[in-house]
């Protein structure tokens, strides 16, 4: 991990499959078991589980194929989702609640609500957004260890 | 409330995870947007919705859920069933559409998701 | 139970369509996929939705559903207020969920 030499405990990296609605999720749920076995804090866990799920379906639902992949050390979690796909036209607009490119077919499966990007943001302390159109998208989703967020949960 | 006591008062079939039904549900969420589902990250919740496809089990494992009870007689495929069963996630169909279903179960004191964020924000 | 009584029971705000505010309410349904409602609500019925686009104007008026309730604190576009005070379809708001708004509703009889 850059700008922080503190050890790596984890590390994980899942390929996925543009497309592939069955297996879609699978990787967050396994990046969720490491994180709990890794003895992450369990709101950090929920929320990192939760921004990693939303970023695999982004993945699944426009890109051909890509990664999600985690990484932990005693000062941060980060998640990272990088693709081969159709990357984000316009970064601000996609992150507008409710703002959607997804097919129909997608939305009837209860997806592309257009929520995805806002609820990274939200539960996320850090966003980080690379994108070529036409080439992909890198997400960097970054969450600060033993953070006040997380006393209550 | 716990599940056994759901299922009898929705009158449900148990499609996978009987051996869960001893669980406490603490809210309850009903919807069939996924991103609604996604944005209430309450543990202990029970999810009513007749969204039937196998991403409403792994989001159920991403956030903790306690169960999942489709509504309007829905039935899940094999898909969802099978890895409903391989995580131990109880799985309940009913008949009832999602509105009676959340009327009797408000009725016997559950809350909502909305009303226990309320509550946790004013504890917290 | 007329949308009037339901309005005072629970503490909704009227949004759009306060001429018919004396309707009867027959039942409810909830939910926010558009088709779904289309085929299995029914004339007479309040609909809980966090929807809120000038659409569920459309709906409610096609299948003549007696009132339209907002949940969750969620601002209906201006459009949908506009249409359905043309249209005679009234919006109400709350800033309850879903799971609650129905409860009660089921509690006053609604069902």
């Amino acid at each position: 991990m850059s700008d922080d030499d503190a050890e790596l405990e984890l590390a994980l990296r899942f390929p996925i499959l543009g497309g592939a609605f069955l297996m879609a999720g699978r990787a967050s749920v396994l990046i969720k078991r490491a994180l709990e076995e890794a003895g992450v804090e369990a709101g950090l866990v929920r929320r990192a589980a939760l921004c990693a799920y939303e970023a695999e379906m982004n993945v699944v639902i426009y890109a051909r194929s890509g990664s999600l992949s985690v990484e932990v050390n005693r000062r941060q979690v980060r998640i990272v989702a990088q693709d081969r796909g159709p990357g984000i036209a316009d970064v601000d607009l996609a992150f507008t609640p409710g703002y959607s490119t997804a097919s129909a077919k997608v939305r009837e499966l209860g997806f592309g609500a257009g929520m995805g990007l806002p609820n990274i943001r939200t539960h996320a302390d850090q966003v980080a957004v690379e994108t070529v159109p036409g080439q992909g998208t890198r997400l960097v989703i970054s969450f600060e260890r033993t953070s006040k967020r997380d006393d209550s949960s | 409330m716990n599940l056994a006591d759901v299922q009898k008062l929705l009158a449900a079939r148990v499609l996978a995870g009987e051996e869960g039904l001893g669980r406490e549900a603490g809210t309850v969420c009903g919807s069939d947007l996924m991103s609604d589902v996604l944005a209430f990250t309450m543990p202990g919740t029970l999810l009513l919705t007749g969204l039937t496809h196998p991403q409403v089990v792994r989001t159920a494992q991403i956030l903790d859920l306690v169960a999942v009870v489709f509504v309007r007689g829905k039935q899940p495929g094999p898909e969802t069933v099978e890895m409903a069963a391989q995580q131990g996630l109880p799985l309940l169909s009913t008949e009832l559409p999602m509105y009676e279903a959340c009327g009797l179960l408000y009725s016997k004191g559950l809350p909502g998701c909305q009303q226990a964020r309320g509550q946790a924000a004013q504890v917290a | 139970m007329t949308v009037a009584e339901m309005v005072e029971q629970l503490g909704l705000q009227v949004r759009a369509g306060t001429g018919r505010l004396d309707r009867p309410v027959t039942g409810g349904h909830v939910g926010d996929l558009l088709s779904s409602v289309m085929a299995k609500s029914a004339q007479g019925q309040v609909w809980v939705t966090i929807q809120s686009h000038p659409n569920i104007v459309a709906v409610a008026a096609l299948l003549e559903l007696a009132v339209i309730i907002v949940v969750e604190g969620v601002e209906p576009e201006p459009a949908t207020l506009a249409r359905a005070q043309e249209q005679g379809v009234t919006v109400l708001t709350t800033t309850m969920g879903a799971f609650e708004t129905v409860g009660k509703l089921y509690q006053l009889g609604v069902h």
